[in-house]
């Protein structure tokens, strides 16, 4: 037990370490030769995670505007489900939703490619070709799942807010001009903002554990599969607990 | 050009090197033999500080790659080229980018300058067709060959070949055994190669050298390594004399 706590603290150094070389290494980055691989890497968490998180999406916002509606409903408030839907999207379940699909698809990838590229000894040939592999595979990766998690994000809490209309005009007799007038009245910016920064730290998250747990990967299949499974679940923890912080951080 | 000096290297649970010493002069093909498992692997690792040493020292020329750091083990490394066993192509890369990778990352060159070199590196080993063709689709050998060209494409001064013929056919073999002794002779490389076949070993090794149990014991010409009284290199003659008799034999003797 005790030296279980001691390994993940180790681990946590050792991946804060790689996040601070990462970031160091952003500025070139962006120059022109590794700029395209940001790209690849933007398409592919975009891509991958795209199909899930629409169903995801459009079901949480549903779920929400059925399960508040209903309550709301016995005190004939129900044309508040609007407001309901929109702010628990926008501060929580939008971010948190995306961020728990992006680990499981993209996240698991990533430490999949990078543990394999470990014990098939591309790593150390990177190495004795003196390219830094924090720079020429951490670093798109940070950037792009940094970048793409606020952008789904927001496309997460669109189709949120739609399915809690539709479930709302549908079942609950609130039309959904009622519904957005509602919404608009009690949702601020600042949800917006918060919702998105979450966002863009589960990126940061995801993308540093997954690239972690790929690097200290050992050898054979057995070692590839754990760094996947460990990925999923460390970034899960690691997303429910920072996001209940930044909730109180803002929120009191 | 590249020497051990008592290098011990604890893995696992045993001493993979142990008080371990040798040297690769300049501009020769030594040859490394050795049973599978002996730390053939391990001892180039060495070389390029993919593994330290835990006492002893390694040294490249007049640099001690087993102390340097950051700028300095940089530019040791840069004076190699490296044939993994594995390949270890990046497989996102098509074969063509794999090769012309260390040229991107490291030179200024113009992108077609850089795919011209490229592409005349993959006709040494006789791939130019796989130039836009993705690692996963190519065979083991072929894959191999394309870390082959990738090993030699920044002209090194020196190339590490973990089994470059192994998993390749016969007459592969012989043309990579030929690039080798070609790429030393006319380019004066200095070569590292690690091999079970010893017809190669004999054909392009100016010394060859046995490891066994941490220690090189034998470093010799291919004519006195064929006469060595040592029973472990006496065995592995014999063991390749055998199957040079060919299975068939073996079977009818059963
Ligand atoms: N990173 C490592 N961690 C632990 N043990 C290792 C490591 N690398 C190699 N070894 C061990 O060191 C020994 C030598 O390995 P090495 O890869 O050098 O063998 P080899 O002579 O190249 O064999 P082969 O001909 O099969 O490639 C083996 O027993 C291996 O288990
Ligand atoms: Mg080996």
């Amino acid at each position: 037990m005790g030296r279980g706590a001691l390994l993940n603290l180790r681990g946590l150094g050792q991946s804060l370490m790689m996040l601070a070389e990462a970031t160091v290494f952003l500025p070139m980055t962006l120059g022109r030769r590794q700029r395209s691989e940001v790209f690849t890497q933007l398409y592919v968490t975009g891509i991958k995670s795209l199909g899930v998180i629409t169903i995801v999406a459009a079901f949480t916002g549903m779920i929400l505007a059925l399960q508040t509606g209903l309550e709301l409903r016995r005190f004939g408030l129900q044309q508040n489900i609007g407001t309901a839907v929109t702010v628990v999207m926008l501060r929580e379940m939008g971010p948190f939703m995306t961020a728990l699909i992006v680990a499981a698809s993209v996240g698991s990838a990533i430490a999949a490619q990078v543990g394999t590229m470990v014990v098939s000894e591309e790593i150390s040939a990177l190495e004795i070709m003196s390219i830094n592999p924090v720079r020429f595979l951490v670093t798109p990766r940070l950037l792009a799942l940094a970048l793409m998690m606020p952008i789904l994000t927001i496309y997460t809490n669109i189709l949120g807010i739609a399915g809690g209309a539709l479930v709302g005009a549908t079942q609950l007799q609130v039309s959904f001009q009622a519904y957005i007038d509602n919404a608009q009245l009690y949702a601020e910016n600042k949800d917006l903002y918060v919702g998105l920064l979450k966002a863009f730290v589960f990126g940061i998250v995801i993308a540093t554990t997954a690239c972690h747990q790929g690097f200290i990967a050992t050898e054979g299949a057995v070692g590839v599969g754990q760094a996947t499974r460990r990925t999923v679940i460390i970034a899960f923890l690691v997303i429910l607990v920072l996001g209940y912080m930044l909730t109180r951080l803002f929120y009191r | 050009m590249i020497r051990f000096e008592n290098v011990t290297k604890r893995l696992g649970s045993r001493n993979v090197l142990d008080g371990f010493d040798m040297e690769v002069k300049v501009g020769e093909a030594l040859v490394i033999c050795g049973p599978s498992g002996m730390g053939k692997s391990v001892t180039l690792k060495h070389m390029v500080r993919l593994l330290t040493p835990d006492s002893g020292r390694v040294m490249v020329g007049d640099d001690c790659v087993s102390e340097a750091r950051g700028r300095e083990l940089e530019r040791i490394r840069s004076r190699f080229g490296v044939l993994f066993q594995s390949g270890a192509l990046l497989q996102w890369l098509s074969a063509g980018e794999n090769v012309a990778l260390p040229l991107r990352e490291h030179t200024n060159m113009s992108d077609t300058e850089i795919e011209r070199l490229a592409r005349e590196k993959l006709r040494m080993v006789e791939l130019e067709d796989a130039f836009d063709r993705a690692p996963s689709d190519l065979s083991g050998g072929m894959r191999k060959r394309v870390a082959l060209a990738r090993a030699i494409v920044t002209n090194p001064e020196i190339v590490l070949y973990d089994e470059p013929t192994s998993g390749l056919d016969p007459v592969t073999s012989r043309t990579v055994d030929e690039l080798i002794d070609h790429l030393r002779k006319q380019l004066g490389i200095t070569s590292v190669v690690v091999t079970h076949d010893l017809h190669s070993a004999l054909a392009i090794g100016d010394r060859i050298a046995m490891l066994h149990n941490g220690k090189a014991v034998e470093v010799s010409a291919p004519a006195e390594f064929i006469n060595s009284k040592n029973e472990v290199v006496r065995g592995f003659l014999e063991a390749q004399y055998i199957t040079r008799r060919g299975p068939w034999e073996e079977g009818l003797q059963k």
